[in-house]
Parts: C-alpha cells; structure tokens; sequence
C-alpha cells in the first residue's frame, strides 16, 4: 500500500487505487507529477499527504514539461527512477495537449497516465474534449453534441515506444502494461477510464461494474501498441465477434449521464462502436 | 582579488548573456525562440551541441513549457537557466508565480520587448516590470558588460540559501542583445569559484516530499509572509554579492547607481540601457550649469526604496522615465519612486517614454530636464 487510506477521494472513487496499482509496479523510486485535477485534492494538503513517493503538483498545463525537467536533473545526477505524470483527461487532451505533444514527440523518458474520468470532475463536472457523444455534463445540460478526442491514437501518431489503455477492472492488465512502459525507455503512454460516480451519477458501488461494463461493451477496448504494433490485451482480444460484446445499452442504462440519450442515438453510438471494432479487425 | 588576465572581447549583449551561461554550467536549459531573445538560444545550442556545455537542452513547444521544463529540473536538483521576452514571458506567466510561489533557484534572462496588440518587435518594459509581483527578484542591466555581469551574480544570489528565489535578468531588446560592445570576460575558473556548486534538492526518495500541494490559508499566508521577508534579505546579499563581484572585477555594482548625485539637484531616474543616454543627458546640463544627476535603478525588486529615499530627499525635483504605464494609474517605475519617497517634500515627475521602440536620445532628456528646473514640468509628460 503505498498511497494511505483516508485520503480526501469521493467513495467509489477508483483514483487511489489506481495510483496504488501503478506504484505496487513502479515501487519507491517514482516521481509522481500531478496537474490540477481531483487528483491535487486527493493528494492532501500542507497537513500532509497521503503517498509513499515525491509529489510535483502542477499547473494544469505543464505537467509533461515539469517531467522531462525533473527527469533530465535526475539523469544529470545518474540517479535512476521512473517519473510519471498522473493527469486528467482535460489536463491530458485539452489545457495540457500542447505540452504532451510536446513531451511525445522528443520522446522524452517519462511515463504518462491518464486517468479519463471524461469531463473536468474537480471543478463540478463540466463537460471536456474527451467527454463522449451525449453525456450530461454541467455544461452540457442536454447532453454533449460531439465526440470523443481519441488522445491514445493521437499519442500513438507520434511515434512513440509504448501506448496502452488500461481499465481499474482489469488490474492485471493494468499493471502488466506498467510493468512493460517502466522497462521500455522513452515515452510510454498508458490510458485508464476512470469511472467517477458523481461525475457519471452511478452508485459507489458500481464503479468496477461499469469500468468492466465499458469494456465488455467494446466501448472501452483494451490494448497496447508497442513499437507501432497494435495488440489487443486481456478480454478485449475476445470480443472481435460482434456476438461476444454485450449491447452498449447495458454500459449506458447505469449511468444518470446518459438518461437524456434517445434510442436512435443509443444505436447510432452502437454502430459507431461496431465500425470501430471493424478497423481494430483490419489492423489486429 | 582582481583577476590579471583580463579577456576582452566584442559581444552582442545576446552572446554575452549566452556567454555567461556557459561558464555557470547549468544542467539543464529550455529555450523558446522569440526576437529580440532567440540569438541567444541560437548561441546556447551551438554551446550545448559543441559539448562546451555539458548540459540538457529540453527543446520545449512553448515558453509555458520551457519555464516548466526548467522548473522541474530545478526542483530535482540541478542549475537551470531560460530566457524570452514580450509575448514569451506573458504566456510564461502562470509557471513564473510557479516558480516564485515555490522559492525555486530559477535564472532567467529577460530580453525586453514591447507586448502586442499591436504587434511590436521593439522595446519597452511592459514585458519585465509586469512580473513585479511574482516573487521574482528583478535586475537590469545598463549595458553589454553589465547584462554579463549580472547574469553572472544571478547565479549566485538565487542559489543563496538565504535567499532562495529566482531572478530575472532583464535587458534591453535590440538596444543591447543587438549591440555589439567591448566586455570583458572573467576565466571560466573564476566563475566556477565564485558561483560555488548548487546545493538544493527538493526530490528525496527517502523523505518524499509533496512540492506545491493544496495549502491551508494558515499555511498559504505563511508561504507569503516567508516569501517577503526572503525579498528583504536579499537585498543584503545581494550587495554582499555585488561587492565579492567588484574585488574580483573592479565593477562596482549595488541595488543602485548614481551619477553625479552628490550634490544634484535634479534628479533623473531611470532603469536599463537609456541610463547611458540620461549620464550624457546630466553632463550636457553641469555645462548648462544646472546640477542634475542620475539615478539607475539597477534592483526593481526587491525595490531600492531606502536608497532612492536618501537621493530624492537630497534633491529638489525627480524625473523618472519609464518605458512601461500602469494604465489608470502611472509610470511604473514613478510610481515606485513616488511611493519610496513618501514623506517627503520634493516633487516627483513622471515621463512616459520609449514604448515600442520609439526612439530616446540625450536631446530629450536634456529638455526634460531644463523644464524640470525652470519649474515647467508637468507632472505627467508624454515623449511622443
Ligand atoms: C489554467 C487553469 N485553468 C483552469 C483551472 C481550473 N481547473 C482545475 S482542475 C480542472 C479540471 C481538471 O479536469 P481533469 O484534467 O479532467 O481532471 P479531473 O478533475 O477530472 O480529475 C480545472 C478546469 C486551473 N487550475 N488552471
Ligand atoms: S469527483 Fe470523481 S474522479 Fe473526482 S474524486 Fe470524486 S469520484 Fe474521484
Ligand atoms: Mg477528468
């Protein structure tokens, strides 16, 4: 356990253990670099604070910068360790784009993890780039009219060593493509959905049912791309037959979020998913 | 002791500055291109590439980034330098109070531009004093040696333990990173004895450390009273510094210089590169007969306000130019002046002048000047 309990997440809230999983792998010698998000809150406060290893808060935009910094100064000194940014989908895919574009394309040797919980959840639930088609968000009342930013793939396009998306529910999964990123040098790229209850207005009890739900759906797939090579990973590598996915109804009807979506929608968001997974076929 | 073997050389201020990074051996650089900065960035790559500088140049997308980028390696322990200007330095705005608020041992060089809209390429101070609240020491330099000069000491006043904070070395656009002057160069051994090995580390794996969590408003208010009171000590090391440069040099720097102040006067005050036009501008009015002097302020902050006090009060009118307005209020540099001299009886002047490049020569200050003695200046005068 190197993140304690106790600390200030909601209940339900899959952050810690996140967190807690990615450090179970990358151990003692870690470099958490967090942008504003819940996770600034999660982390404590001049009190104290809850995790094992050092912790840069930064702004919202610059954390993947501060990283490369933090790791050139570390190699300066040849001191080994892993340095991770732990950023949200909006200090991902939007405030922070530039910077993680930035930080892919010179390959610099940190490790990225973004936790997607798909809107701004520290400041209220407003809606961001990577909110998907028809969510409620505060800003986005009646549900959101434009798709998901795919930031893995934008990731991927860049060139760089190592881009996996991971799923809490999954944890061995997870940890694995840890596991790999902390061995491959240069930039390695994880993406997790995150599951937020008030944010997605389900019960904290469901946050692991919808994370696996979100997969099991297809909606979430599960894979890495190493060295430009796609693999699907863990479940996901049995769900090609459209018959082995669940309806992305079952995923949708648990989350108040999607209660204003109609059913025209919901089927044109279950073909979008099925064309995807047609593509994954074609590249797998 | 006064180093024998002087190396004198013809530098544009950019190079200069470029120079002195060199021999501070910094670990780690990031530098984003913008004019009047980018020959600098230009020279630090060809030192870095070379291996004459045996430092990681990150080669950020942005000036958020690069300030970040050198944020975090300076928190991980190593020396770090960045530079910009105008537009470079706003969009770096939200990681210098970063790196004020965190008390990080940061140096930047500064090469003052005018801020858009319009666009301008040409200087003013808007860029450098706009960051006057940001827990930053600010110097500034009159000319190519002293942008050399001070870079140098910027090294060693942040990295003071009892200063703790990071500075910006701010000098004139074009007017010196442009111009080619004589400098005279320190021996790389000297430098390396005088800017002893960094010794701060924030990053300790056996005692980690959360660097810039949520803080309580106890503690919030504390980080600042800390911060002031970091500021006030630095103006003793900073002259202690200064006067450890001057045994070295024979340059005599302080918080401030004056020129024929002893028994001004009138007294003209300004900041940067066009102090040389303003000594020439106070000779040409001794020939006139009338006592002016100048006073330079070469330490925006922390603000020299006991020694400005002591010249004003010594005096029986100021006119302090600015290349920079607080719209709505004032020169920026007046206002600090006026607000040093609080108490006093003697009037203060302000002239706006020089923004976005718009020329200043000796001839303007002198009439300036001849109208502050005849009693015919106004409080706020306009060099358009
Ligand atoms: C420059 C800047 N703009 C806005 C904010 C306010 N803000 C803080 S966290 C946040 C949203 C973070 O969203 P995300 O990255 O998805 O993380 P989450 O809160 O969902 O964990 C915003 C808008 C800020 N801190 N800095
Ligand atoms: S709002 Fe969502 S992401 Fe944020 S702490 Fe609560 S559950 Fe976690
Ligand atoms: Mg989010």
């Amino acid at each position: 356990m190197m993140l304690m309990r106790g600390n200030a997440a909601c209940p339900g809230c899959p952050i810690p253990r996140e967190i807690d999983a990615l450090l179970e792998v990358t151990g003692q010698k870690t470099v958490l670099v967090v942008p504003a998000s819940c996770t600034s809150v999660i982390m404590g406060d001049t009190n104290g604070m809850p995790s094992s290893v050092p912790v840069v808060h930064s702004a919202f935009a610059a954390a993947p910068a501060i990283a490369s910094g933090i790791k050139a100064a570390l190699n300066s000194k040849k001191e080994d360790a892993t340095v991770v940014v732990w950023a949200g989908d909006g200090g991902t895919g939007d405030i922070g784009l530039a910077s993680l574009s930035g930080a892919a394309e010179r390959n610099e040797d940190i490790m990225y993890l973004c936790y997607d919980n798909e809107a701004y959840m520290n400041t209220g639930v407003q809606r961001s780039g990577l909110t998907p088609y028809g969510a409620w968000t505060t800003t986005t009342p009646e549900g959101k009219r434009e798709r998901k930013k795919p930031i893995p793939q934008i990731v991927a396009e860049h060139g760089v060593p190592y881009v996996a998306t991971a799923s809490i529910a999954y944890i061995f999964d997870y940890q694995a493509k840890v596991k790999k990123a902390k061995e491959i040098q240069g930039f390695r790229y994880i993406h997790l959905l995150s599951p937020c209850p008030p944010g997605w207005r389900f019960d904290s009890s469901l946050t692991i049912r919808i994370a696996k739900l979100a997969v099991e759906t297809g909606i979430w797939p599960l894979y890495e791309i190493e060295k430009g090579k796609f693999r699907l990973t863990s479940l996901s590598k049995t769900l090609i037959d459209k018959s082995k996915r669940k309806p992305v109804l079952e995923y949708l009807k648990l989350q108040g979020r999607f209660s204003k979506m109609t059913s025209e929608e919901v089927k044109k968001l279950q073909n979008e998913v099925d064309e995807f997974w047609e593509e994954i076929q074609k590249i797998d | 002791m006064q180093v024998e073997s002087k190396v004198i050389k013809g530098l544009v201020g950019n190079h200069a500055v470029a120079y002195a990074v060199k021999q501070a051996k910094p670990q780690v650089l990031a530098v984003y291109p913008i004019t009047p900065q980018t020959t600098m960035l230009e020279k630090l790559s060809e030192y870095v590439e070379s291996g004459e500088l045996k430092a990681k140049m990150i080669r950020v997308e942005s000036e958020h980034s690069a300030l970040a980028a050198v944020y975090g390696a300076a928190l991980a322990g190593s020396r770090v330098f960045t530079a910009t200007a105008s537009q470079g330095l706003l969009y770096m705005t939200e990681m210098i109070y970063w790196a004020g608020g965190q008390r990080v041992p940061i140096v930047a060089a500064v090469a003052t531009r005018a801020i858009a809209s319009p666009w301008s390429i040409l200087d003013d101070h808007h860029d450098f004093v706009s960051k006057r609240d940001a827990i930053w020491i600010q110097l500034m330099a009159e000319n190519v040696q002293e942008a050399y000069d001070l870079t140098i000491q910027a090294f060693k006043i942040s990295e003071d333990k009892r200063v703790l904070l990071p500075v910006m070395m701010g000098f004139d656009g074009f007017i010196l990173t442009h111009t080619l002057e004589k400098v005279e160069l320190l021996p790389d051994n000297v430098v390396d004895a005088f800017i002893p090995p960094r010794d701060f580390n924030l990053i300790d794996f056996s005692d980690p450390l959360g660097i810039g969590q949520v803080a309580s408003p106890e503690d919030y208010i504390y980080y600042r009273y800390e911060a002031q009171r970091s500021m006030e000590r630095s103006r003793e090391v900073i002259t202690e510094v200064e006067r450890d440069y001057e045994d070295i040099t024979g340059r005599k720097y302080g918080l401030i210089d004056c020129y024929m102040c002893d028994d001004a006067e009138y007294i003209i005050v300004s900041m940067g590169a066009w102090s040389g036009d303003a000594r020439v501008a106070v000779q040409k009015e001794r020939e006139k007969g009338i006592r002016a002097g100048l006073l330079k302020v070469r330490t925006f902050r922390p603000f020299p306000k006991d020694e400005v006090k002591q010249i004003v009060g010594k005096s029986r009118g100021v006119v302090v130019f600015d290349r920079s307005v607080s719209y709505g209020s004032g020169g920026v540099l007046a206002n600090e002046v006026k607000s040093a001299s609080y108490g006093l009886d003697v009037p203060i002047h302000s002239v706006i002048a020089g923004l976005g490049g718009k020329d200043v020569r000796p001839l303007h200050m002198e009439k300036v000047l001849d109208d502050l003695a005849l009693n015919q200046l106004e409080d706020e005068r306009w060099l358009l």
